[in-house]
């Protein structure tokens, strides 16, 4: 075959699977450049790594499929972490202190996610300016209720949640495949996702076809919310305390993964699978930089450039 | 006289179609010069390629004799040729004069706009055009009718000779319409020579000099007005003999399948009227005289404030219109593409997007049945479609209405409102809708019609009821209606009005 017939299947296969491909082209030069790469034990710590952020933008997704955006994400990180350790530093039995302390960071999450659905559909204010006041406010909250100091000296257990592996796979990496699965599910196979992807394809036309559009967006802030809470969690348990600094920003690093991963920002096109593969081309990109020793600041480039180039690749491919 | 433009032998391929195989157009300086065709026919594809926007595989173009290219709409608007597109192209947060004159404005001292001389500049060309409009006012409070006016305006100031109209008068009143004639005709005294693309034919016998018909992305024929017939135009659009344009056939009346008393909300008063099953029944008014409001109103999608609704004899208050959708009421909307289809998605997914209870197998979508239903719509209104799977982005305005059509009676419905139901689709289509809507009546299915194209409504209903500021004037059984009555009960309060003062 000659080069010049390659570079077009190359270059027909990239506009048919876009994101796929530049992942797996990401795997081989990091496989060739760190031997250490390709081995189980970094792989699942990849894998690990990107959990947190991977598990809220696929709440991200959802409502960025409706053609909204969630900017409180990193705050509800922060806030549910605080609500969760508050609780567990309550005399409770460990038998009724975990459940009620997750319960209660969950809960957080319904009621974030709730009150962002109202502003949205009941008062019609655009969820980029809801969203960014629920991120301040949670964000002031979780320093005032802390008094700006880590919530520490939690039930020993606690820890496990995001540190224990169960058949060698980290718990945190097993409940992101979990709610990957389970969303993937939804988006395709049941009547709700088919209507998610109604409203963000054209919300007056979901209406006029009988689609409770309110009801629809309400439903996605509160799986936003609920699946940011999950990972503010995941990440008070992995640093084992309740910060109210936890999450700065995360809100831009899921973004960027759902966004690379295909999902329009004008609603109604994208998938959770493209979510998954841009979270971890984000994950895999930062570990291999790691292990060629590329310095963090120079890493932050490459990813922005990274970032760029896959959506570029995108907008090709229509 | 010269040819003002002329284009010949115009080929353009794209993968796997020929848009247009070595077609030819001329116009002359002062005349309309009409171009039609059905949807496909490479209409479009011809006035994008004058108006610079996309580029032609072989043919030569003339401007005034000479030889041009045509590389980018900039280049178009150098030699003097303006294209009014169907969705104008005005900014709507500027004013009047802003819009007509952007890009152009007048300057002062460090390049500071001289507001004076740019309202005054507008006003001239808009006396030319016999408009009086308030420059100063925000383009985004003007109806359709003037807006128009403003892109005209913008072709004048910028001394375009050779003026593409693309359906001008889809968004127009009859009135608006006259006006618009009026305009044109003015236009011609200076000289501009005009392109006029309608699918109303009988625009075409009243504004324009010579007409040719495109049909597959050939020439059909160019012909003077006066030599032609509507029958002829459309059988050459066509390509065979269409046996009439209305298939309107007798149907056995039923029971009342809707009756409103003295329903009010918002402009609409008092409107009480009673529709049959088995009878197609149309509402006629001035855009504005509150018939789509009706219609939102009777499925749900907006509140009613007083009277009472009859569904089947049966008192009826949707609060949604999901409620609407499940007691048998569905809705065409007018523009079908911004309201009716979801346009990423495709004809499985919108035929059963409103009834999607119907195909649930626990919580999951059961595709087969899904599939199995679509399929079975798609057969018995022959959807043209290559698989249920393709986006309806891509089908024909007729088959977008089709999958429209699919879908409310996948919903099982027993009362139908067409709103607008052919605009934007061409003569072939038309008369496979109103086929369609025959055989809905025959099976007891209540239809409603609302449509601004008084042929259509007078080929097709049994009544006819007529619309004016909120109201109704007047039902009209098909014997008696004709287009003055119709027009006289549609406009009766505006000259009530008028003749006071």
């Amino acid at each position: 075959m000659s080069t010049d017939q390659t570079v077009k299947k190359v270059s027909a296969a990239l506009a048919e699977y876009g994101i796929g491909v530049a992942f797996v082209l990401e795997l081989i030069l990091f496989a060739v450049f760190s031997p250490y790469f390709l081995t189980a034990e970094n792989l699942l710590n990849v894998t690990l790594q990107t959990s947190i952020t991977a598990i809220i933008a696929v709440g991200m997704t959802f409502v960025i499929l409706t053609a909204g955006i969630d900017l409180s994400v990193g705050s509800v990180v922060a806030f549910a972490g605080v609500v969760t350790t508050v609780v567990l530093k309550l005399d409770f039995s460990p038998m009724i202190a975990y459940p009620l302390g997750i319960g209660a960071g969950l809960m957080f999450g319904v009621l974030t996610g709730g009150a962002a659905g109202i502003f949205v559909t009941k008062f019609r204010i655009t969820p980029f300016i809801v969203t960014l006041a629920l991120m301040t406010i949670w964000r002031g909250l979780a320093f005032v209720v802390t008094e700006g100091r880590p919530i520490w000296e939690l039930p020993e257990g606690f820890a496990v949640l995001a540190r224990g592996r169960m058949a060698e796979i980290p718990i945190p990496t097993i409940i992101m495949l979990i709610v990957f699965g389970a969303a993937h599910f939804v988006l395709t196979q049941t009547r709700f996702g088919r209507y998610v992807y109604a409203v963000g394809g054209n919300v007056e036309a979901a209406r006029l076809a009988g689609i409770d559009t309110n009801r629809v967006l309400m439903q996605v802030y509160v799986i936003s919310g609920v699946l940011a809470s999950l990972g503010g969690i995941l990440l008070a348990s992995r640093v084992n305390s309740g910060q109210p600094n936890a999450g700065l920003m995360y809100e831009l690093d899921v973004i960027a993964a759902v966004v690379v991963g295909g999902t329009s920002l004008f609603g109604g096109r994208g998938t959770v699978i493209g979510t998954l593969i841009g979270s971890l081309l984000i994950g895999v990109l930062r570990n291999g930089l790691n292990l060629m020793n590329v310095e963090s600041y120079v890493q932050q480039v490459i990813v922005g450039i990274v970032i760029l180039l896959a959506v570029m690749m995108d907008r090709l491919r229509k | 006289m010269n040819n003002l433009l002329s284009m010949n032998s115009i080929t353009k391929k794209y993968p796997g179609v020929t848009a247009l195989d070595a077609v030819s157009f001329e116009l002359k300086p002062g005349e309309v010069h009409c171009l039609v065709g059905e949807n496909g026919a490479g209409k479009s594809t011809l006035m994008k390629i004058l108006g610079g926007a996309v580029a032609m595989d072989a043919g030569i173009i003339e401007v005034s004799g000479s030889a041009v290219t045509v590389s980018s709409p900039a280049a178009a608007q150098q030699l003097g040729i303006g294209v009014i597109y169907q969705d104008f192209k005005l900014v709507n947060d500027l004013s009047v004069a802003e819009n007509v004159l952007l890009g152009q404005e007048p300057l002062r001292r460090w390049k500071m706009i001289d507001k004076n001389l740019m309202h005054e500049k507008v006003r001239q060309v808009l006396g030319q055009l016999g408009e009086e409009l308030d420059t100063h006012v925000r383009v985004g409070t003007l109806g359709m009718a003037k807006r128009q006016i403003v892109e005209i305006a913008k072709t004048l100031v910028r001394n375009m000779r050779i003026l593409v109209m693309d359906e001008p008068s889809a968004s127009l009143t009859e009135q608006e319409i006259r006006n618009l004639f009026q305009v044109i005709r003015r236009l011609k005294k200076e000289g501009v020579g005009i392109i006029y693309i309608s699918h109303r034919l009988d625009e075409i016998f009243e504004i324009g000099e010579r007409v040719t018909v495109l049909r597959d992305g050939k020439n059909v024929k160019t012909a003077a007005v006066s030599e032609v017939d509507r029958r002829t135009l459309i059988r050459w659009m066509v390509g065979r003999e269409l046996e009439q344009e209305y298939p309107k056939v007798p149907l056995k009346r039923g029971s009342e399948i809707l009756r409103t008393e003295q329903l009010g909300a918002g402009r609409l008063r008092d409107i009480s009227l009673g529709v049959m099953r088995g009878e197609i029944f149309g509402i006629a008014g001035l855009v504005g005289a509150g018939r789509s409001e009706l219609a939102h109103i009777i499925f749900g999608a907006s509140k009613r404030e007083k009277g009472k609704v009859y569904l089947d004899g049966k008192e009826f208050n949707p609060a949604s219109p999901s409620e609407a959708i499940d007691a048998g009421v569905g809705l065409l909307t007018e523009d079908r593409n911004r309201y009716g289809l979801l346009m990423q998605m495709n004809v499985r997914e919108n035929v059963s997007l409103s009834k999607i209870r119907d195909v649930l197998k626990g919580f999951r979508i059961d595709k087969t049945k899904e599939r199995i239903a679509a399929q079975g719509f798609v057969d018995q209104l022959r959807i043209k479609t290559p698989s249920l799977e393709t986006g309806v982005e891509t089908l024909s305005g007729g088959n977008r209405q089709k999958v429209v059509l699919a879908r409310w009676l996948f919903t099982r419905s027993k009362l139908l409102i067409f709103d607008e139901p052919t605009a934007g689709i061409d003569v072939g289509a038309k008369f496979e809708i109103y086929n369609l809507m025959n055989d809905l009546a025959e099976r007891g299915i209540g239809v409603i019609i609302i449509s601004s194209e008084l042929p259509e409504l007078l080929g097709m209903c049994d009544r006819i009821a007529v619309m004016c500021e909120g109201r109704i004037t007047g039902v009209l059984n098909r014997e008696e209606a004709t287009q003055e009555k119709i027009l006289a009960l549609a406009t009766q309060f505006n000259e009530a009005t008028s003749s006071v003062h």
